[in-house]
């Protein structure tokens, strides 16, 4: 059987929540499969990281480097080309990063690629069975992966979630040398700088969780609840147009025809009766939750779980819980 | 001893005669005032074709009514009242002017027909007038100056105030004034000295007044005072009139024309171009007006026609929510643009400037709702829709359109509605009305219901689709709809520039409305009622479903019973294409009226100067920059009148009324309801139950499914 | 600058729900619609606006059935120089892998410095980009949005990456680049613009004219195979929670964390 890794993504020093998807994943392919860490960047991150990542993966396979510190795809596809061997099954979330690094790998791999993947269905031989998503998710499909000269796949954050015990002591091997072999050539696109988006700026129509608020809301200092909630919840605040209308919020949070087009995964509708114009406005059937204080709602027709409350006395108990939950 | 002061024409200045100067002014004044207007006609020779020379019964008619009757100035009572004075001067008083001017030439001359009994009534007469214009342009003065009417003002980016320009004519009508009655008063105060009977001295007119100043000074002083007058009136009239094509006082000589010229044909679009035909129009180079010389020479002369009034922004619904449209501007920045362009002397620029970009900017004309409330105020008849389309026409071409506005377009052109949605879903909201049929193929009906996009599609303005059905029903009407045949009907498809996808829907709609076979049309959308009736040709006649309720009622076949909630407030909001475009103001209203009980009030701007609640169709989901929202603006207006129910005729007016509504936070105090709804919910007897037994040929099968 | 920019003619579904038909092969396609990809659409007026800038040409191309050409069309129209339309039964049902093969074969034949692909299609997931530059041994960015052309052969590009910041590096020419929407505003093509260019000759190329063996394409070199569509389980209406206040807090927020709503 192919060796599996997971390409472990990291940030100051932390290891991304994916990680454990990606160990979920491997488990899914390959129910007694030992699957392997790959950690790549610059010391001491790779380190930390690696002995992070040590409590979840059997191995975990490190390359540092000074040139590494920045995840450069450029760079780090032609040594991930020569350090991952023949045949082998590389794992990653679909982000921004593995859409830039991924595509291309597999062709240096020669390997099979298959992104996005939402579930692994069956496993046949070297034939793997998995669901994708199409058209905004508004359609599935089945499709057979031939892993028989390896296969770089990436997963769906999310789709993968398990609860991951972290009891492991895994072994961290050091494979720079093996990567690097003699340095990293000056690659052809360099890294210069990185611009944060400015406080306050949120484009919501990348956001992935959104918290929307409309006129149940009643007043502009109201307001505080639905930001409360969607800080505990880890999510963007959106808004109906009459609350960009009456200059409670930026016009960049609004949803609908006029506003932005939203393709999020969970969709949060306080107060919010689901105009035509509004709903226009979300793309991608998310996860919808309505919370309405009228059962006749529009917006009941669409979600796929409603709650009859106010919007005002419900909103700070749900925050409380969650609070509550994540402590 | 002389018993007259001598006149003009007999003096000379240190041996010269004087007379070579009442020559040379004249001749020199009226030189370069041909002279100019030949340079300002050169634009009009290079624009596009305008053919404005029909029904010229009408015209004249038009010319006598807007022009000399003045017709729209009393809907400003006092500016109004200001200007027909002044008018009337002119006109009163241009005769005298002219007199005055070959008196210099010839002594003692009179025009003809003004020597005997009659030139004594009209020095009568022109004496009170130049009185009255004296004090009309000091009131003017005043009231700009200090007073500062708001509608004058000019906003920093449309550049300097105008007002050093109306003060500097008004001076000069002032001084007009005065210089003729010191010349008169002069003379009248020598004769007096003289122990002469003046000739006819009213009391209390400008000449008595100065003939009374002038009464105790020397008879050189008179002399002098005469001979000054006159030269500062020749001086300063041919001044004036080398004055007026200069700016906004080119009205004077330009009005006439522009109302001759008049657009008479209301809720129409002017064609791309008037001498290109249909068939021809794929090949064209360009499309719409890019430069300057695109536009029509009628709409040049619109641009220098504009007297700067301001009576067109300050009715302009956009304008009064903050978007950066003011038709007044859109005039005065294409007329400076012309005078930059084409100067009186020498060459224009080099450099062309860009018409949408440097002189007018793409989001001043996208924000027009094509609502009508300017052309409608305009004393002199200024069109602004054909323009603005005309304009948009162009920025369509160059693929400049607002990405909100590129995915309805592009849907329009696909699946024939804005919102993209499927054409065989168009009849749904009928699925419950077994009696709604679709007709083509499988039959005909006397009349045919055209939905339109937007109640076909909205599910909440579907029910005003489902109100008229039941009324028709109710009111015995033989009807049916296309159902998926039918397509947008293009009106805003063709008001936001899109002629080519105009062009399609209309051929695709007019074939389904042939192949139905009705022979009548009868619809619940404004905006669909003024396509069919002024876009499309060769189609049955169309009437608006509240003539139709007007017609029914008035006949008996639809019976009303009394008013649901006699406690309520009504009032009717005039649709833009229904009343200003198509002059149907009372139809609504009597059938308001004919439900007993209901207690109707009108709304301060009402009828033809009714406030757009928004705009329809594209604009929608245009995203204007704005202040407020013009929605919002109405639904105060309504609030204002003691309304708590604003009855519309327009589903996009329930649209944006009902939007407006929640957004001033008046839900539960104020609600509005659409003419046809509220009828089908006063009917008696009360209209078929919304569900029953399916019947017939039904909406849903039109698919064959 | 020669730009080549690759687009795609997918179904038009913002708008009305799909289907799957009785035997779960296909869509419906019978009622939908189609337009180029959005992402594309951003591509190519990106390419346009460079050109315009810096001199050069854009030329579209698309790999598909018949139908393509009417996007190639529709890009045109928009201000793109060329057309190729890369048709041939042997190129059914590849995977990105056979798209980008036949890509790289056209691209070769011509002298392109950069190549532009849309960051993903709706039907698709962002692939035939990143290998077609691995294919080329060119670099390549994804999801860019931005682009500033510097004069000694490279690029600025921007990336959009996670929580809205952006990512900045130089890139050599020649690479490919995918691109995310937002990058511009696409200008509009009217009918008229579209009749224009209605009788501009396409060249179509098949997998001969590129050099292409039939077994390096189509489903014989397709690695990942779509094998059914199906719809993902919907209810009807919302499921409204029923309850004590607290168990309806309680069943939210097992849902909400079930469906990644709390982070």
């Amino acid at each position: 059987m192919a060796q599996i890794f997971a390409y472990i993504l990291h940030q100051n020093g932390v290891m991304d929540d994916t990680a454990v998807e990606l160990l979920a994943a491997g488990a899914a392919l390959e129910p007694d499969a030992s699957v392997t860490a790959l950690v790549v960047g610059s010391n001491p991150d790779v380190e930390q990281v690696s002995r992070e990542a040590a409590r979840s993966f059997d191995t975990v396979w490190k390359v540092a480097g000074e040139a590494l510190a920045y995840p450069n795809a450029e760079v780090i596809r032609p040594l991930l080309a020569r350090l991952l061997p023949k045949g082998s099954i590389l794992l990653m979330p679909h982000e921004h990063f593995s859409m830039d690094l991924a595509p291309g790998l597999s062709v240096l791999l020669e390997a099979a690629y298959l992104p996005d993947a939402v579930a692994f269905e069956e496993r046949q031989g070297q034939t793997l069975k998995a669901v994708r998503e199409e058209f905004n998710g508004m359609v599935s499909t089945h499709v057979a992966c031939d892993l028989s000269s390896g296969a770089v796949i990436t997963l769906r954050p999310g789709a993968f979630a398990l609860d991951q015990e972290q009891g492991k002591n895994g072994q961290v091997v050091d494979k720079t040398e093996q990567a690097l072999q003699g340095g990293i050539p000056e690659p052809l696109r360099r890294f210069l700088e990185l611009v944060e988006a400015e406080a306050g700026d949120v484009d919501i129509s990348k956001s992935e969780v959104l918290v929307s608020v409309g006129r149940g809301i009643e007043d502009q200092e109201n307001l505080e609840i639905i930001h409360e909630l969607a800080e505990a919840m880890g999510a963007d605040v959106s808004c109906s147009r009459p609350i960009v209308d009456a200059k409670w919020m930026e016009k960049s949070r609004q949803v609908g025809t006029s506003g932005k087009t939203v393709k999020p995964k969970v969709y949060l509708a306080l107060g919010i009766s689901g105009s035509f114009q509004h709903l226009g406005g979300i793309k991608g059937a998310p996860f919808m939750v309505a919370v309405n204080k009228n059962p006749k709602a529009p917006i009941f027709q669409v979600a796929d779980v409603g709650v009859v409350a106010d919007i005002l006395d419900f909103v700070p108990q749900l925050t409380e819980k969650i609070e509550e939950t994540a402590k | 001893m002389k018993m007259v002061l001598i006149s003009p024409a007999k003096a000379s200045f240190f041996g010269i005669p004087a007379r070579l100067l009442w020559w040379i002014i004249p001749l020199a004044g009226t030189g370069i005032f041909f002279y100019f207007l030949y340079r300002r006609s050169i634009p009009l020779r290079k624009a596009s074709a305008d053919p404005r020379t029909d029904r010229l019964l009408t015209r004249a008619g038009a010319a006598l009514r807007y022009a000399l009757a003045q017709y729209r100035q009393p809907r400003y009572p006092f500016a109004g009242l200001l200007h027909i004075l002044l008018f009337a001067g002119f006109v009163i008083l241009s005769a005298r002017s002219v007199n005055l001017v070959f008196l210099g030439i010839v002594e003692g001359f009179t025009l003809p027909g003004l020597s005997g009994p009659l030139g004594t009534v009209y020095a009568g007469i022109k004496d009170m007038a130049a009185t009255v214009v004296l004090v009309t342009c000091l009131i003017a003065m005043v009231r700009r100056g200090l007073f500062k009417p708001k509608r004058y003002e000019v906003p920093p980016r449309y550049g300097k105030s105008h007002t050093a320009e109306a003060m500097g004519v008004l001076l000069m009508i002032s001084t007009l004034m005065l210089a003729d009655a010191f010349f008169e008063g002069s003379q009248a105060a020598f004769q007096v000295q003289n122990n002469m009977e003046a000739r006819v001295l009213l009391p209390f007119s400008l000449k008595a007044m100065a003939a009374a100043l002038l009464g105790q000074s020397p008879p050189s002083a008179l002399q002098t005072v005469h001979w000054l007058s006159y030269l500062i009136h020749e001086v300063v009239f041919f001044f004036f009139l080398c004055f007026l094509p200069l700016g906004k006082h080119f009205h004077v000589v330009t009005s006439f024309f522009n109302v001759f010229f008049m657009k008479l044909d209301k809720g129409t679009v002017k064609p791309v171009r008037w001498d290109v035909s249909r068939e021809a129009l794929d090949d064209l180079e360009s499309f719409g007006v890019k430069k300057l010389e695109d536009f029509t020479w009628k709409h040049m002369l619109d641009f220098y026609s504009c007297a700067d009034c301001g009576r067109c922004s300050d009715n302009c619904p956009a304008h009064a929510a903050g978007r950066p449209l003011s038709p007044r501007f859109i005039s005065i920045k294409c007329r400076d643009a012309l005078f930059e362009r084409y100067p009186l002397f020498g060459t224009g620029a080099g450099e062309e400037k860009a018409l949408v970009g440097d002189v007018l900017e793409a989001d001043e004309l996208w924000s027009c709702t094509t609502c009508g409330a300017c052309e409608e105020e305009c004393p002199l008849l200024i069109e602004y829709i054909d323009k603005i389309v005309d304009l948009r026409r162009a920025l369509v071409d160059e693929g400049r359109v607002p990405l909100s506005l590129q995915k309805p377009l592009g849907a329009l052109e696909k699946r024939g509605n804005p919102y993209g949605k499927m054409e065989r879903k168009r009849a749904q909201w009928a699925q419950d009305l077994e009696y709604v049929r679709v007709l083509g193929k499988k039959g005909s009906a006397d009349t045919l219901y055209f939905v339109d996009s937007i109640t076909s599609y909205d599910d909440r303005i579907q029910e005003i689709a489902r109100a008229a059905a039941r009324v028709l029903q109710g009111a015995g009407v033989d009807f049916g709809i296309l159902g998926p045949a039918e397509r947008d009907s293009g009106h805003e498809v063709r008001r936001f520039g899109e002629e080519m996808l105009f062009l399609e829907l209309k051929d695709k709609n007019t074939e389904a409305i042939l192949r139905s076979g009705a022979k009548r049309i009868v619809t619940a959308d404004p905006h669909t009622f003024n396509a069919l009736r002024h876009d499309y040709e060769g189609i049955p006649e169309v009437a608006h479903l509240s003539q139709v309720l007007d017609e029914k009622i008035a006949a008996g076949a639809l019976r009303l019973k009394g008013v649901h909630d006699p406690k309520a407030v009504y009032t009717y909001h005039d649709p833009c294409y229904l009343g200003r475009h198509n002059g149907i103001y009372d139809a609504p209203r009597r059938v308001l009226d004919a439900i007993p009980g209901l207690n109707r009030v009108e709304m301060e701007r009402a009828k033809d100067r009714s406030f757009c609640c928004g705009g329809g169709g594209l604009m929608l989901f245009y995203e204007p920059v704005e202040e407020t929202r013009m929605g919002k603006i109405r639904v105060e207006m309504a609030r204002k009148a003691g309304a708590t129910v604003i009855v519309t005729a327009c589903p996009f007016c329930m649209v944006n009324i009902e939007d407006a509504i929640k957004t001033s936070g008046l839900e539960g105090k104020m609600q509005a309801v659409d003419l046809v709804e509220l009828v089908c919910r006063q009917m008696d007897p009360e209209p078929m139950p919304r569900k029953g037994p399916p019947a017939g040929i039904h909406a849903k099968d039109a698919h064959g499914k | 600058m020669e730009i080549l920019v690759c687009v795609k003619r997918v179904p038009d579904t913002s708008e009305n729900e799909i289907t799957v038909n009785k035997d779960g092969t296909d869509i419906e396609r019978e009622d939908l619609v189609y337009s180029v990809n959005e992402w594309d659409n951003y591509a190519v007026e990106e390419a346009i606006r460079l050109r315009d800038k810096v001199g050069g040409s854009v030329t579209v191309v698309s790999l598909g059935p018949e139908d393509a050409e009417e996007v190639v069309r529709r890009e045109m129209a928009m201000g793109a120089d060329k057309g190729i339309h890369l048709m041939d039964a042997a190129f059914e049902a590849s995977d990105g892998y056979g798209i980008a093969t036949a890509l790289k074969a056209e691209i070769l034949k011509g002298s392109y410095d950069l190549v532009l692909t849309g960051a993903q299609a709706d039907d698709g997931a962002g692939q035939v980009g990143g290998m077609l530059a691995a294919m080329l041994q060119w670099p390549f960015a994804a999801l860019v949005n931005k682009v500033e052309v510097a004069d000694d052969g490279t690029l600025k590009v921007g990336r959009e990456i996670a929580g809205g910041n952006q990512e900045f590096s130089e890139i050599r020419l020649p690479c490919v680049l995918s691109i995310q929407t937002g990058i511009n505003e696409p200008r509009y093509v009217g009918i008229r613009g579209i009749r224009k260019v209605a009788s501009v000759e396409i060249p179509v190329h098949g997998a001969a004219d590129l050099g292409l063996s039939l077994e390096a394409v189509g489903a014989a070199a397709a690695r990942v195979k779509r094998l059914d569509y199906f719809l993902p389980e919907l209810g009807e209406g919302a499921e409204i929670l029923e309850g004590t206040e607290e168990e309806i807090i309680d069943k939210l927020i097992e849902l909400l964390k079930s469906k990644g709503g709390i982070k």
